[in-house]
């Protein structure tokens, strides 16, 4: 930008604005310091908490809060979440991207809001539809019941909240490459008598590549840190129905704040990993 | 559009998985909470919605929802701008920064923040000087909020002054005018829109937040206990009907931030789109 700048006022020989005069370097300089100021404290700072409190009481320590039972079992069953979620979400954010840019239909636009609705809701209400949906007085409970099949505080409901809290997560980063793409290419793909796998494989596919792995890596995040949706769900049974979030949450109600924030610090590594990742994302994805 | 043959093969099958994944997952979910409802009586839910501390959790997460997203408003315009105006080293570092309230969990958020701003961490210590307690008051949670909504008006702002000719800027300085005129008159218009849409983001996301805010609130009832933490408490009690009737306003009221949205979003458009 402030290259373009240059060229544009030396082209026209021109004083510019954008020269740097010594006030404007001031101001450059005060608010990339304000800029810097504000994210150390807000985001560099409770990342490092996490680290320091974590180590804390030494190496030994953290390692006995991250090897302890629950924290494992709560780390396979986060996992397990996670890539059900991401597995669900990413067949639907297909489908459904493909229904949506590839046909004209009516409603298009309603199934669209639908789609995104899931981000609007706060995750305590996500949690509560399914608590009315598949609890003690739902019409569905008895047959439930009877079938010994446990949704609330147990984990097919984390699951189901975890999938709803990141439902759109995938369509709406494939839906805008699609729609941007046309149809022009399936269109005479299919003239030429290719099949609907192929055309997906061979034309779709490669333009959605990277949207779809940039979706698939903002879902992750969301489904492995979910915290409001999982907790009215959860029933928060040790060993059972706790994901990472919920055993921090547990750990630190106990008191045991060395214990969290070692828990925690599990989270924070894949959360910077995954901005990394989307970071690569999104720098090959621009290249191209 | 006229009716069109379709020579794309799958509409079918595409739109069969995409309605049936919605309906199992979203709407039918969502239909048993109108179904709860429509077993209340609307003098039931009012009673509900009008206890005081109801309305005092109102109260609470709209006034600090509102302080949070205003902050993060003024700081979103000036991150993105510096983020798009200038050259500085580590700017890619500090441009992925920006996404981490998203990547990182809510409740790791909340406890590390806690720690910061208590009397004892470093940040608490730091207020405690000038008599300010920040953990366990309204206070509290608008940091907490503050660090959630960080990404909506920076992205929404960003590509946005990314497009912005410079040579608009440039006319308005060779007509002699000042550069805090030019960012009010020239500039600043220019982004209104954009500043809207990424602080409607971040009030509806910070109206909906509780992983965060828990941890930070301390949860005194009609002094810093938000509405999630209420329907949550309604619902460890097995009072679902509470839940509900305080879950439809808040409902409502995301529902109609993101219509307020929608439509600076099409009115933003259609000036885009008249303009050239």
């Amino acid at each position: 930008m402030a290259k373009k700048d240059a060229q544009v006022s030396s082209r026209e020989g021109t004083i510019s604005i954008h020269e740097e005069t010594r006030g404007a370097r001031a101001v450059k300089y005060l608010l990339i310091g304000v800029s810097v100021l504000f994210l150390f404290v807000m985001l560099v700072l409770p990342l490092v908490t996490v680290i320091i409190e974590s180590f804390k009481k030494g190496f030994g320590q953290y390692l006995n809060a991250v090897t302890d039972a629950d924290t494992i079992s709560a780390t396979l069953l986060t996992l397990e979440a996670t890539v059900i979620a991401v597995a669900i979400n990413t067949v639907f954010g297909l489908f459904a991207a493909w229904a949506v840019t590839k046909f004209h239909f009516k409603g298009k636009k309603v199934l669209v809001t639908l789609i995104d609705l899931p981000v609007t809701v706060s995750p305590i209400i996500a949690g509560l539809i399914y608590v009315l949906t598949f609890g003690r007085q739902s019409a569905v409970y008895p047959f439930l019941s009877a079938h010994h099949l446990e949704v609330v505080y147990a984990v097919p409901g984390i699951i189901l909240a975890t999938v709803f809290v990141t439902f759109p997560f995938i369509s709406r980063e494939i839906l805008p490459v699609l729609e941007a793409q046309g149809t022009d290419e399936e269109e005479a793909a299919a003239m030429m008598g290719a099949s609907g796998l192929t055309i997906f494989r061979r034309i779709t596919l490669p333009h959605i590549k990277w949207a779809l792995l940039y979706g698939i890596v903002l879902c992750a995040a969301r489904a492995m840190g979910e915290f409001g949706a999982v907790s009215v769900l959860s029933g928060h049974l040790r060993g059972k129905t706790v994901t990472l979030p919920l055993q921090v949450e547990i750990l630190f109600g106990d008191n045991k704040f060395m214990q969290a924030f070692a828990v925690s610090s599990i989270l924070v590594v894949l959360a910077v990993v995954i901005l990394i990742i989307r970071s690569i994302v999104e720098y090959v994805g621009k290249e191209k | 559009m006229k009716k069109k043959v379709r020579i794309i093969p799958g509409f079918g099958l595409s739109m069969g998985v995409t309605l049936a994944l919605l309906s199992l997952i979203v709407l039918i979910p969502l239909a048993s909470l109108v179904v709860f409802t429509a077993k209340m009586s609307p003098s039931e839910i009012w009673e509900v919605i009008t206890r005081k501390r109801v309305l005092a959790s109102f109260e609470v997460s709209v006034l600090t929802a509102f302080i949070a997203s205003a902050v993060n408003a003024v700081m979103g315009v000036i991150l993105a701008w510096v983020l798009v105006r200038y050259d500085f080293p580590f700017k890619r570092l500090l441009d992925g920064m920006i996404e981490l309230p998203f990547a990182l969990p809510t409740a790791v958020a909340g406890i590390s923040l806690t720690s910061l701003y208590a009397d004892t961490g470093l940040m608490g210590r730091l207020f405690s000087k000038f008599g300010i307690k920040v953990a366990y008051t309204r206070l509290g949670i608008i940091v907490a909020l503050i660090f959630i909504g960080i990404p909506f008006v920076v992205r929404s702002v960003q590509p946005v002054l990314e497009k912005l000719d410079p040579l608009y800027e440039e006319a308005a300085g060779m007509l002699g005018a000042s550069r805090t005129r030019i960012f009010w008159k020239v500039i600043l218009p220019e982004l209104r829109p954009a500043i809207f849409t990424g602080f409607g983001l971040a009030f509806g996301r910070c109206l909906g937040e509780y992983g965060s805010v828990v941890f930070i609130a301390g949860n005194h009832p009609y002094e810093t206990e938000i509405t999630p933490l209420i329907i949550m408490s309604e619902l460890q009690e097995y009072d679902y009907s509470s839940a509900t009737a305080i879950a439809l306003v808040m409902l409502a009221a995301a529902f109609l931030i993101l219509f307020l949205v929608n439509l600076i979003q099409i009115h933003n458009s259609r000036i885009l789109k008249g303009g050239h």
